[in-house]
């Protein structure tokens, strides 16, 4: 394999997949520092919401130790060059909390459904590419259906107006041939100007091993961890992959030593 | 006079035609009309099928039948863009209307919780939530009955394939509409909803959790009772209404589990979620009939087409 000056976007999904292993119970402070040490290692893009997207306090979800407007407005001012992105599940959040987020600062929504019910999101995703937005069709547990039907519902997402599309591996099942298959299937048939992304989890250690391939099938935006702090057992950890990708030779922009120290830091 | 009140129904659809089927069961409504858009559409042709007069022309098209076959009700299963227009035109001719979209222009209404005030005002428009809404909702009523809910959370979960283009195009509409039923139906100060449609085959039965969060500490022989018996209630209408689990009592933490199993008229017994609806949409229209009947209530008088 040859990732040799590929781009690749990475995206921290700590301070928002994350908040299921802390119990949505992470600091305001604890937020904005780790925030500020992954801008600091050159982050272009950071998630900051409840562990299940805006709107998800709950009794059922789990309340967070703050409202994801005071963890936004905490987190954005103190960005020098990081974007911060919102996941929002239709079901659970509206287009109101969309709203509230670009309000706060929120350049990117990521709207997730199951990758069986795209439909469910063309409200949201409509309103967020209207209102100039980075916008991501973000379909979860993806490895429930075969490459072909995940085509047809990224699709629909891009007729609604999404820029991007990941495959979510949200039960880290996924092998690197079925990744190849289903990135290589929606790099191909979806036009140039729409990104492709995977977002891995670690339940089979594979996640690292499933980015290389996605990235080089296409994918051009990686979701990760620092520690591989996420739901279930984490995570793509991001300190990993960068020293992976530095050893490849990829271009991604994240200083190695930063990001390592930020995960030693954060484990301890 | 027959004891029956005559009604149309608008949008032949899965709703509506669900709806038709459990009507003509009923001893106190009888349909009459079945209104659409699409004179080749299956709804039409299965309303023809079953006896009731047609109309492909939309609500207009019905207007001037609506005093010769003394049309009293109506139920609306359109959307919510055309359905204040279609309120308009036949509250005019003194038609009461059913609203089962979520355009909510009428007061909520809830069969075991506040139907006998909307009946008792003979109010001319009522909504009927959402199907979440309906089944969850007498819960908290249930529990806010005893003791003030500062906090009502209701997670609906329903098939994939019984959720139409219609809910998928809105849902938004159904979170918001029945959060905001939850407070004010429910009785709680606060109310949160949440959906998950399932894609799981086979489908699976509608499920619904209710979790109130009680201002002091709750009262568990009580609740329990009133859970209970509003449980009851609603089996009242929709048989296949069941208590799964609960309630479950955590600290001021009220939880209850709810299955709902629709009777398999048009759409299987896994859509739970539209039998609610029609189920509780014709329970409204019956009440509205049999208070007519006892006299409670004085349908509006016709004159000439128009109401004065």
């Amino acid at each position: 394999m040859n990732l040799s000056n590929k781009n690749v976007t990475l995206h921290d999904m700590s301070l928002r997949d994350g908040m299921h292993a802390k119990r949505h119970q992470i600091s305001l402070d604890q937020m904005v520092s780790v925030a500020s040490a992954l801008d600091d290692a050159g982050m272009p893009m950071i998630e900051v919401t409840h562990g299940d997207g805006l709107g998800g306090a709950s009794v059922n979800y789990g309340f967070p130790a703050h409202s994801d407007e005071e963890y936004l407005q905490a987190v954005i001012p103190k960005m020098k060059q990081a974007r911060v992105s919102a996941l929002l599940l239709p079901g659970i959040g509206t287009v109101d909390h969309l709203r509230m987020a670009k309000d706060c600062g929120v350049s990117s929504i990521r709207v997730a459904t199951h990758c069986t019910e795209a439909d469910v999101a063309e409200q949201h995703i409509g309103l967020s590419a209207r209102l100039g937005m980075d916008t991501v069709g973000f379909l979860m547990m993806a490895h429930m259906i075969s490459a072909e039907q995940l085509l047809e519902q990224a699709k629909l997402m891009v007729s609604y107006g999404a820029n991007c599309i990941y495959c979510t591996d949200s039960a880290g099942y996924m092998l690197p041939d079925e990744v190849r298959k289903k990135i290589s299937i929606l790099r191909e048939s979806l036009s140039t100007d729409i990104e492709v992304g995977f977002h891995g989890h670690h339940n089979m250690g594979m996640a690292i091993a499933n980015s290389l391939e996605a990235i080089d099938a296409g994918a051009s935006r990686i979701d990760g961890s620092v520690a591989g702090l996420g739901a279930g057992a984490g995570n793509t950890p991001l300190e990993i992959l960068v020293a992976v990708l530095d050893r490849m030779q990829a271009i991604h922009n994240i200083n190695l030593y930063k990001i390592m120290e930020l995960s030693f830091n954060k484990s301890c | 006079m027959s004891k029956k009140l005559k009604a149309l129904i608008i949008g032949p659809g899965n709703i509506g035609t669900d709806l038709l089927m459990k009507m003509q069961r009923s001893k106190w409504i009888e349909p009459v009309w079945m209104v659409g858009i699409d004179e080749s559409s299956e709804g039409l042709k299965r309303a023809r099928d079953m006896g009731i007069k047609t109309c492909a022309t939309g609500v207009d098209g019905v207007l001037p039948h609506i005093e010769e076959d003394d049309i009293r009700i109506a139920f609306d299963a359109t959307s919510a863009y055309v359905h204040a227009e279609n309120s308009r035109k036949l509250n005019a001719l003194g038609v009461i209307m059913i609203d089962l979209t979520p355009a909510a222009i009428g007061p909520f209404c809830v069969p075991p919780v506040n139907l006998q005030a909307h009946t008792q005002e003979l109010a001319l428009n009522v909504n009927m939530v959402t199907c979440g809404g309906q089944a969850t909702i007498p819960m908290v009523a249930a529990v806010s009955q005893i003791q003030a809910v500062s906090y009502g959370e209701i997670i609906a979960t329903v098939s994939s394939r019984s959720a139409g283009p219609g809910t998928r195009l809105n849902i938004d509409e159904f979170t918001r509409t029945t959060a905001c039923a939850i407070e004010s139906v429910g009785g709680a100060a606060q109310g949160k909803a949440i959906i998950v449609i399932n894609p799981a085959e086979p489908p699976l039965i509608m499920r619904d959790t209710v979790h109130c969060l009680t201002e002091s500490e709750p009262d568990q022989a009580a609740i329990t009772q009133s859970v209970l018996d509003m449980i009851e209630n609603v089996q009242q209408y929709v048989p296949g209404y069941r208590l799964k689990n609960g309630p479950v009592f955590d600290g001021n933490r009220v939880s209850i589990f709810l299955e709902v199993e629709g009777l398999g008229d048009f759409l299987p017994k896994y859509s739970g979620n539209l039998d609610i609806m029609t189920a509780a949409g014709l329970k409204t229209a019956e009440t509205f009939a049999l208070e007519a009947h006892a006299g409670n209530i004085q349908l509006p008088v016709r004159q000439s087409g128009v109401l004065t």
